[in-house]
């Protein structure tokens, strides 16, 4: 409770709470993050991704941070991109982070899934055209082997095939030999990952933090 | 029995089958209890001839020696004796387990293990009422050190890795701390409730503190023989199943420490503070010793794979021996030699399945899952024949404060335990979930045999302890096990997913990993993700290349699962008739055209033209295709038992020669036919073709080299459109494959509309490594579709 008093702005996070699910502790160890990583600044921009020294031997760096700047993101129902975002933005990507109440009925955690899967399908839609084609998987597939060794791109091209096979079947069933797949749409997304239980998995401990264990 | 049985065969043929194997387990103990009193009778008679021997070699000048004339059919059973009874019991239990199954309804409504404790008390009773006296059959040492290890070795290698150590700190929570509850509330309050009759002073009495604290912690742990032997027929959800059954496994440790503790202080009399406080190192010392004793042994066993690529047929002997040998080391200091077990089957098994070949895999899997099912039927039989044979001190207040005891500690410490795990996990524990996993704490033969190790004199109370420890263990496999299921079909509770693990999930998966450490790293925040994604830098880095021959060494992980699911692919389509009905999995008749994004017009309507191959000229080649495969069956079906491998230079090797030379000819005039591959496949250097194709097989050093202009036929094997195509390989072309980076004539190549060049060399290749694969497993029947154990490379 001592850390909240110096932080500025309460009112703002009660809003922010509510708009987010986090609580006022959870906000105010993320805003701290954000000012180290603005630089005491008030907006962040992709450099600011970049300077993180952890991030860099992510093979999906590149995704992961322009997630950060996708406007469907912000629960806006926006487009396009941008070019820096405030601690408000910065906090409503975080949230898709945040792991589902105890209690929650069945149709919260469908929700819950939904948002969740919808974070995942946008990163993968890199166009935003509302599918996911298959130059865009392979390209995920290739990003994800790309810090994992030179096996050149045919490996990945085939795993990408294979898994938009996979989708086709599930999805489509049966298709004749001159019809063609146009990429996997959110609906087919859902279906796809119905079994993943993501509402389990896609989850970051946001509690026990404190400054002392933020690394540089 | 006998006459009841013949008496009912001739009422039906259905009903014939259960009743002959009710007749032969008859014969059996029969048998069996007929041969100890030959056993006795016959012993005497050959020590009797020896002495008659020895009689007449000292008395040299009596010359007494009547001579009997040359036996020439003897009885010497006491020669076989032990192997003899060891293989009738071995056979008993596994004619045993034959028989549950043949009749289905039984088998659905009560466990196995009630079964099998069931058959036990028979042939106890039997024995007891032939008049014989029952083997001691349930001797501590060799329940520990030959029953217990292979069904800890067979959990610890197939252990779920991911799950289990996601769920890390819950499990130890509950088996630790868990154990140490119920082993002090129990003991506790028996002690307590043994003292409350001062007016009615019963035998009770004497009953002290530490003897009773040692009987709780006996009876308070969680038996992974019993879980294993339930859980595995209710299929649950993982995550309840791994905290079970790890849980089990785990409080290994706690016994231990628990029991020697009491055990050497119940003849003093006091524990003392300082003896608490080495318990408690003691009990670091023993888990962790015994998981560094079981690593260490574990690496080793994996640094040895490394080199096994010459002498296959010994690889598995190696994952058994180390194992075996990683539980007597830690035996042998008093450390905990489960969790040894566990941690040595966990380490290696990574490595291990990245050197060794396709068919050790198997051999593995199906020696241990023997192993373990053998051993387990032993036990729960050894129990039912052990509960008859003991001397039993029933006392009903006792065994029944045990019974009742026993139940509240376990909800209690689970409700309690939960409450506090909850703030620490992020997906929680329900309430169905907290019952569940009380109600399958069942206790098992672990307790039993600890029980009995105990010695009569420190512990007057012995055979008290011991009834009251069977009547706990028969009331949880028996009425807990039984009742289970339908409990879990009531509350509903999540079931084991049966979907197959998809390329799309491992994607998912390894993108979430990635994803999850990046917002880790991006909020500041050192949590699991970031450790794990650590560990896994390190151990690519460093680990993976000391322990993994060759060029899988730096296979990544998607890649491997990928393999690893096309080649289950491809023996799926060989073990349903060559792809005449297309396998289960892929329902539907989308193939690779329908996905490739379209191509401008005029490339596109030059690929429309597609020739089509005249029917005579297919029928042809399919017989052409058919004939060969039978020679190729001919040819592997003799090996020696050295090279396990077929001599290709047997079995008509000049026929072959003459049909390929017709077979170019052919080749040459269809060229043009497209019909591409529906499985992609890997490039002709990768690490897992090389391996695949070096591995198995030892043929492969001695090359001829005048095969080059051998051609191969490749077919596609489940396009839509040639269902009763097949694929076949010259052997003398692997080799060829792997030198010859260049396009080559390839014979019959069938390829639908490609989209670009490069795809063309990707399905030849990946034409040769299915057949390829598909030889090795023409004469091995291979491992069935099964999900459950394969797990990725390091998750």
């Amino acid at each position: 409770m001592g850390a909240l008093q110096s932080l500025p702005g309460q009112p703002e996070y009660i809003d922010l709470a509510e708009k987010t699910g986090f609580s006022f502790e959870q906000i105010g160890v993320l805003h701290k993050r954000f000012k180290q990583l603005s630089h005491n600044g008030e907006t962040l921009r992709r450099d600011h991704f970049n300077e993180i020294p952890d991030l860099a031997c992510n093979p999906i760096r590149a995704q992961i941070i322009e997630a950060f700047f996708d406007r469907r993101n912000f629960r806006q129902n926006g487009e396009g991109t941008v070019e820096e975002i405030g601690f408000e933005e910065f906090l409503v990507v975080m949230s898709h982070f945040r792991p589902p109440s105890l209690h929650m009925t069945e149709e919260q955690r469908e929700n819950v899934r939904t948002e969740k899967l919808r974070f995942l399908f946008n990163m993968h839609d890199t166009d935003n055209d509302g599918t996911i084609t298959l130059e865009e998987y392979r390209h995920v597939v290739e990003e994800l082997l790309s810090r994992s060794g030179a096996l050149g791109k045919d490996t990945a091209k085939s795993i990408a095939d294979a898994a938009m096979l996979e989708v086709a079947s599930i999805s489509m069933g049966h298709m004749e030999p001159d019809e063609f797949y146009e990429g996997i749409t959110f609906e087919h997304f859902l279906k796809l990952l119905r079994g993943f239980e993501i509402e389990a998995k896609m989850n970051i401990r946001f509690l026990n933090m404190d400054t002392p264990t933020l690394c540089k | 029995m006998p006459s009841r049985t013949e008496h009912h065969s001739p009422a039906g043929v259905g009903r014939s089958l259960p009743e002959r194997g009710l007749l032969l387990l008859a014969v059996l103990v029969l048998l069996e209890g007929s041969v100890l009193p030959l056993g006795a009778a016959s012993s005497p008679d050959t020590n009797h001839q020896g002495n008659v021997d020895n009689h007449n070699e000292g008395n040299v000048g009596h010359n007494v020696t009547t001579k009997k004339p040359f036996p020439v059919l003897s009885l010497d059973y006491h020669h076989i004796q032990t192997p003899f009874e060891i293989s009738l019991w071995v056979l008993l239990a596994s004619l045993m387990k034959l028989g549950f199954h043949l009749i289905p309804r039984l088998s659905g409504i009560v466990p196995e293990s009630c079964l099998l404790i069931t058959v036990g008390l028979l042939v106890g009773g039997l024995i007891k009422l032939a008049g014989e006296k029952v083997p001691p059959v349930l001797d501590s040492r060799l329940f520990f050190l030959c029953l217990l290890p292979p069904i800890i070795l067979d959990a610890g290698y197939f252990l779920p890795i991911r799950p289990f150590m996601e769920n890390l700190g819950t499990i130890l929570m509950f088996a630790v701390v868990g154990t140490l509850w119920n082993a002090f509330f129990i003991g506790g309050l028996l002690y307590a409730v043994c003292q409350i009759q001062p007016s009615n002073p019963s035998s009770l009495h004497q009953l002290e503190l530490l003897p009773c604290l040692l009987f709780g912690s006996i009876v308070s742990a969680v038996d992974p023989v019993a879980v294993l032997a339930v859980f595995e027929e209710i299929h649950i959800n993982e995550l309840l199943h791994i905290l079970v059954f790890g849980e089990s496994l785990l409080n290994d440790a706690v016994t231990v420490v628990l029991y020697h503790l009491f055990e050497e202080y119940s003849g003093v009399g006091t524990v003392t503070v300082l003896d608490g406080f080495l318990g408690v190192i003691c009990f670091f010392v023993v888990a962790l010793g015994g998981v560094l004793v079981g690593a260490i042994y574990g690496i080793l066993a994996a640094f040895t794979s490394r080199f096994t690529s010459h002498t296959r047929v010994i690889e598995p002997l190696f994952v058994f021996v180390y194992s075996y040998m990683a539980y007597l080391s830690a035996e042998m200091f008093h450390l905990s030699g489960i969790m040894a077990l566990i941690a040595c089957g966990a380490v290696m098994r990574p490595y291990v399945e990245a050197n060794i070949s396709h068919k050790s895999h198997t051999t593995i899997k199906y020696f241990l899952k023997m192993w373990s099912s053998v051993s387990e039927t032993l036990i729960f039989i050894f129990l039912g024949v052990a509960t008859v044979d003991g001397q039993h001190d029933w006392n009903w207040t006792f065994v029944t404060v045990t019974v009742i005891l026993c139940l509240v500690a376990r909800v209690i410490g689970v409700v309690g335990l939960t409450y506090i795990i909850n703030k620490f996990r992020i997906v929680k524990l329900t309430t169905k979930d907290q019952f569940i996993v009380a109600y399958g704490g069942l206790r098992g033969a672990i307790a039993f045999s600890l029980g009995f190790l105990l010695d009569n004199d420190h512990f007057p109370k012995r055979n008290m302890f011991l009834t009251a420890i069977i009547t706990v263990i028969f009331f949880t496999v028996f009425v807990q096990g039984m009742t289970i299921k339908p409990l879990v079909e009531l509350l509903a509770v999540k079931k084991k997913q049966e979907a197959k693990r998809s390329i799309n999930e491992e994607i998912h998966t390894q993108f979430l990993d990635h994803l999850l450490t990046g917002i880790e790293d991006i909020c500041g925040h050192y949590g699991h993700h970031h450790w794990k994604d650590k560990l896994n830098r390190f151990n690519k880095k460093y680990v993976k290349k000391c322990l993994i021959a060759g060029e899988r060494s730096k296979e990544p992980q998607l890649i491997a699962f990928y393999h690893k699911m096309e080649m289950k692919q491809a023996i799926e389509l060989v073990e349903s008739g060559g792809g005449v009905k297309l396998p289960a999995a892929m329902p539907s008749t989308v193939s690779m055209q329908n996905i490739q994004p379209k191509k401008p017009p005029p490339a596109k309507t030059a690929e429309r033209a597609l020739p089509q191959l005249p029917k005579g000229r297919e029928e042809e080649i399919r017989k052409i295709l058919r004939s060969n495969l039978q020679r190729t069956r001919q040819r592997l079906r003799s090996y020696n038992r050295h090279t396990l491998v077929a001599d290709p230079f047997e079995d008509g090797f000049n026929e072959l020669l003459l049909k390929k030379q017709r077979m170019i000819e052919l080749e040459k005039k269809i060229k043009e036919m497209s019909n591409y591959l529906t499985v992609p496949a890997a490039p002709p250097d990768s690490p897992t073709m090389c391996r695949a194709r070096l591995a198995s097989d030892p043929q492969t050093y001695s090359m001829k080299p005048g095969s080059d202009n051998m051609p191969s036929i490749q077919v596609d094997l489940a396009s839509p459109q040639s269902p009763d195509s097949v694929n076949m390989l010259d052997e003398f072309k692997l080799a060829n494959q792997q030198r010859r980076q260049e396009e080559e004539d390839q014979g019959l190549m069938m390829k639908p509309p490609s989209s670009t060049g490069g795809h063309n060399k990707s399905g030849e290749e990946d034409g040769g490594r299915d057949q390829q694969k598909l030889m090795r497993c023409l004469s091995d029947p291979g491992p069935s579709a099964d999900e459950d154990e394969d797990e990725p490379f390091l998750p």
